[in-house]
C-alpha cells in the first residue's frame, strides 16, 4: 500500500466520521425521522474488510450485507455518499428511493444487498449471496457484516452449519462493540469470544483489534483469500466500540464514562492519523485540512444534494411492491 | 393429454423448469436422495445432482433465507417446506426479507423464489400438522400466494411462479397429492392470477379454494338433485384475489357461500365477503354465508376431527342457509 493509498484510507474514515456526526445533526433538526444507528468507533473495522475486498467496481464488486447501522458498508462498497444521505432524508434520489430509510440502505448496482432491521436476518441472505455466486461461477464472495448480538440468533447457528456442509464462500464479519443495545456481551452470551463459537461448525475463525484498520487489513486480506480461493466459509471477528449510544435516544445508562474514555484512546481514526504523522506521511496541517476539506465536501454537496432532492411521489405509493411491468403469461389474468 | 397426478404434475414441472434454466433450483428437507416426501422431484437429484436439488438441514427459517439471498443474484429457487406449520419458522426470512426488498429497495432487487407447501388438514394428523394458515401469507404485501386445486394448476401455475419476478407461496395439500387429471403433453402456463368459473349456474354461488373447492363441486352436484343451480368460483389466487369474477357471478346469482378449511376469523370468507359486500351489496337477496372449521386447534380424535372440518355436506347446508331453506 503505498503513501497516497494510506492517505486515501485517512481521508475515508474522517468522512465516514463526519458524515454520521452530520447526519445526527439533521435527526436532531428532524431532516431524518425514525431510527438512525451511527457507526462512530468501528470505521476501521468497514474500511479496512472492504478495502481488502472487490468493492467500487459496479456489479462485479463481491456481495455486501449488513444490519441496520449500514450507512457506512454502503459509502464504502461504492454508494454515493449523497445517495445516502438522500435516503436518510427520504427522497426520491436516495440510493433506495427514500422507501427504506437508514435501516435500509440499497445499491444494487454496487451490489451492496441491504440493510436489514431484523437482527440476524442478515445471516441467511448472505449465505443466499454466495450460493449464488458460487452457482454462476462469478469469483465473487459474500460479506455480511453483523453485531456480537446477532449471535444469539437461531439464524446464526442455522446459517454457519449450512455455510459450512455447503462450502460456500460467505466471510462472515463480526463487529463486536460488546454491547446489544444496553445489554453488555457477557451478561447474554455464554461464550463471550464469538470466533469460538463456530468452531462448533467446523468453520475456521479468528480475532482482531477492530481499531487499528493495518491489523483489520493484514486479517481481512487473509480471510478473503480463504474464502475465494477455497470457497469455504470464514468468521473474523473484530472487538470495537461504537462511540455514540446505540441509536438516537439512549443515555449510555448502561455502561461507565471510564469505559468510554479507555476506548476513546483508541479511536481508529486517532491511531491512524498517528502512525501516519510518525511515518512521516502526513502532516498535523495536512489532517487539518483534510478535515476541511471533507466537511466542506460534505456541507456543500452531501448535505445541500439530500436538502434540494424532490419527496417521492404519493401517487407512485404502490410501485415497487410486485413487479410492475409483469409478463402477462406468468400472470395472468385467466382467460375463460 | 396424459392422466396425471398432482404430485406428478409438480414433479414435470420442476423438470422441465430445471433443464429450462441453470438458474432454477431445488431446496428442501429430504427432497433429494429422499426424492421428497410428496414425491414432487423423485429422481431429480439423479439428473441435476446435489447442487440443484439441494437436501437441506432441518432449519427453515435459515434455508428460505439462503434461498432469497440466491434470488436476489438471479437465481430461481424453488424451496420445499414439509408442511405449512413449518412455515412458521420461515415467517421471518419470508415476511420481513422475501416480501419486502424489493419495495424497501425502491424496486432495485427482485426476489423470485418459489415456495411449496401442503397447507390443509389430512387424516388425523393432530393440531401442529394440521395448519392452513392462507390467510396469514394473503395478508402479506409483496407476496403471491396461489392454491392450485388440481394437477393442471399445479403443473401450470409452478411453472408460471419460477418465471415469475416475484415472490410466490404455493399451498397445495395433502389430501390433493394423488389427485388425478388429464393434462396435456405440451408445454404450457396457467397465471397466477384469476378466479375460474369451474361449474357454471344460475342461483347461488360457491366459493372455495384448494380442497374447498372440490368440497363445493360435491355440495353443487347434490343441490342440482334439489333443482337448485350451482356457480362454483375456484379463487386460485388469494393475493390478489379476483373480485371481478366474483362480483359478476354473484350479480347473476344473487347468493354467495365462502368455503375455508381454516378458522373463521379475519379469514378468507371475512375477506371475500367483504369483497362482495363492497362490490356488489344490492345485488345480494340474502347474507352470504362462511362455511369454516371449528375455532379450535385440530383435534387428534377422528370424530372430533370430522367435526371442526368442514365438509361436502357443510358446505351444501351452507347454500340451503343462504337460499333461505333452512
Ligand atoms: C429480531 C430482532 N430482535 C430485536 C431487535 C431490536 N434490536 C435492534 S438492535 C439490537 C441489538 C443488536 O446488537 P448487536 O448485534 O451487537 O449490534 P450493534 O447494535 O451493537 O451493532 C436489538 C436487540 C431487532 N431489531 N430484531
Ligand atoms: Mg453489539
Amino acid at each position: 500500500m503505498n503513501d497516497a493509498d494510506k492517505k486515501r484510507l485517512l481521508r475515508e474514515m474522517i468522512l465516514y466520521r463526519r458524515f454520521e456526526d452530520r447526519s445526527f445533526e439533521a435527526y436532531m433538526e428532524r431532516k431524518i425521522g425514525g431510527f438512525l444507528h451511527l457507526y462512530s468507533g468501528q470505521e476501521a473495522v468497514a474500511t479496512g474488510v472492504l478495502e481488502m475486498a472487490v468493492v467500487g467496481q459496479g456489479r462485479k464488486n463481491d456481495y455486501v450485507i449488513t444490519g441496520y447501522r449500514d450507512h457506512i458498508h454502503a459509502i464504502k462498497t461504492g454508494t454515493d455518499p449523497k445517495a445516502v444521505m438522500a435516503e436518510l432524508y427520504g427522497k426520491e434520489t436516495g440510493c433506495s428511493k427514500g422507501r427504506g430509510g437508514s435501516m435500509h440502505i440499497f445499491d444494487a448496482s454496487q451490489n451492496f444487498m441491504g440493510g436489514y432491521a431484523l437482527v440476524g436476518q442478515p445471516f441467511p441472505l448472505a449465505a443466499g449471496l454466495a450460493m449464488g455466486a458460487k452457482h454462476q461461477k462469478t469469483n465473487q464472495i459474500a460479506i455480511c457484516f453483523l453485531g456480537d448480538g446477532a449471535n444469539n440468533q437461531g439464524t446464526f447457528h442455522e446459517t454457519m452449519n449450512m455455510a459450512s456442509i455447503w462450502n460456500l464462500p460467505v466471510l462472515f464479519v463480526c463487529e463486536n462493540n460488546q454491547y446489544a443495545i444496553g445489554t453488555r456481551i457477557d451478561r447474554s452470551t455464554a461464550v463471550t469470544d464469538q470466533y469460538r463459537r463456530v468452531e462448533a461448525y467446523n468453520m475456521k475463525s479468528s480475532q482482531h483489534d477492530g481499531m487499528d484498520i493495518d491489523i483489520v487489513m493484514a486479517a481481512a486480506k487473509d480471510a478473503i483469500d480463504y474464502v475465494r480461493k477455497e470457497s469455504k466459509p470464514y468468521f473474523i471477528e473484530f472487538m470495537t466500540y461504537r462511540f455514540r449510544g446505540h441509536s438516537m435516544s439512549d443515555a449510555k445508562g448502561y455502561r461507565t464514562r471510564e469505559e468510554e474514555a479507555e476506548w476513546e484512546k483508541r479511536d481508529p481514526i486517532k491511531i491512524y492519523s498517528r502512525r501516519l504523522v510518525e511515518e512521516g506521511i502526513i502532516t498535523p496541517e495536512d489532517i487539518k485540512a483534510m478535515e476541511k476539506e471533507v466537511d466542506d465536501y460534505i456541507e456543500n454537496e452531501v448535505i445541500k444534494f439530500a436538502e434540494e432532492s424532490p419527496e417521492p411521489k404519493v401517487e407512485e405509493l404502490t410501485r415497487y411492491v410486485l413487479d410492475d411491468n409483469p409478463d402477462p403469461r406468468w400472470i395472468g389474468p385467466l382467460q375463460q | 393429454m396424459a392422466e396425471t397426478a398432482y404430485w406428478e404434475a409438480i414433479r414435470r414441472a420442476h423438470d422441465e423448469e430445471m433443464a429450462n434454466d441453470e438458474l432454477v433450483i431445488a431446496m428442501g428437507e429430504d427432497i433429494g436422495v429422499a426424492g421428497g416426501t410428496y414425491k414432487a422431484t423423485l429422481g431429480l437429484y439423479d439428473k441435476y445432482g446435489e447442487e440443484r436439488v439441494i437436501d437441506t438441514p432441518i432449519s427453515e427459517n435459515s434455508y428460505t433465507g439462503i434461498g432469497i439471498g440466491a434470488s436476489m443474484t438471479g437465481m430461481r429457487p424453488i424451496i420445499e417446506i414439509m408442511s405449512i406449520n413449518f412455515a412458521l419458522l420461515a415467517l421471518d426470512t419470508l415476511i420481513n426479507a422475501a416480501a419486502k426488498i424489493r419495495y424497501m429497495s425502491g424496486g432495485q432487487i427482485a426476489c423470485p423464489i418459489v415456495m411449496r407447501t401442503p397447507g390443509g388438514t389430512a387424516h388425523q394428523l393432530a393440531a401442529q400438522h394440521s395448519a392452513r394458515l392462507a390467510r396469514m401469507f394473503m395478508s402479506t404485501s409483496g407476496l403471491r400466494v396461489v392454491t392450485p386445486r388440481g394437477p393442471l394448476d399445479a403443473y401450470g401455475m409452478l411453472k408460471s411462479a419460477v418465471r415469475c419476478n416475484d415472490p410466490v407461496i404455493i399451498i397445495e395439500h395433502e389430501q390433493m397429492y394423488n389427485l388425478k387429471e388429464d393434462i396435456p403433453d405440451e408445454e404450457f402456463f396457467r397465471p397466477l392470477e384469476g378466479a375460474e368459473v369451474v361449474r357454471e349456474g344460475s342461483d347461488i354461488t360457491l366459493i372455495g379454494y384448494n380442497f374447498s373447492v372440490h368440497l363445493c363441486l360435491q355440495a353443487a352436484k347434490r343441490l342440482e338433485g334439489d333443482g337448485i343451480s350451482a356457480e362454483v368460483i375456484d379463487l386460485r389466487a388469494l393475493k390478489p384475489i379476483d373480485r371481478e369474477t366474483i362480483r359478476r357471478s354473484v350479480e347473476k346469482t344473487h347468493h354467495a357461500v365462502v368455503a375455508e378449511e381454516d378458522e373463521a376469523p379475519v379469514g378468507v370468507g371475512a375477506e371475500i365477503i367483504t369483497g362482495i359486500i363492497e362490490d356488489c351489496f344490492f345485488a345480494l337477496d340474502s347474507q352470504p354465508v362462511r362455511v369454516h372449521a371449528a375455532d379450535v386447534p385440530v383435534p387428534y380424535n377422528a370424530t372430533l376431527e370430522k367435526a371442526a372440518i368442514p365438509d361436502a355436506n357443510d358446505v351444501y347446508q351452507g347454500a340451503l342457509k343462504a337460499l333461505g331453506k333452512i
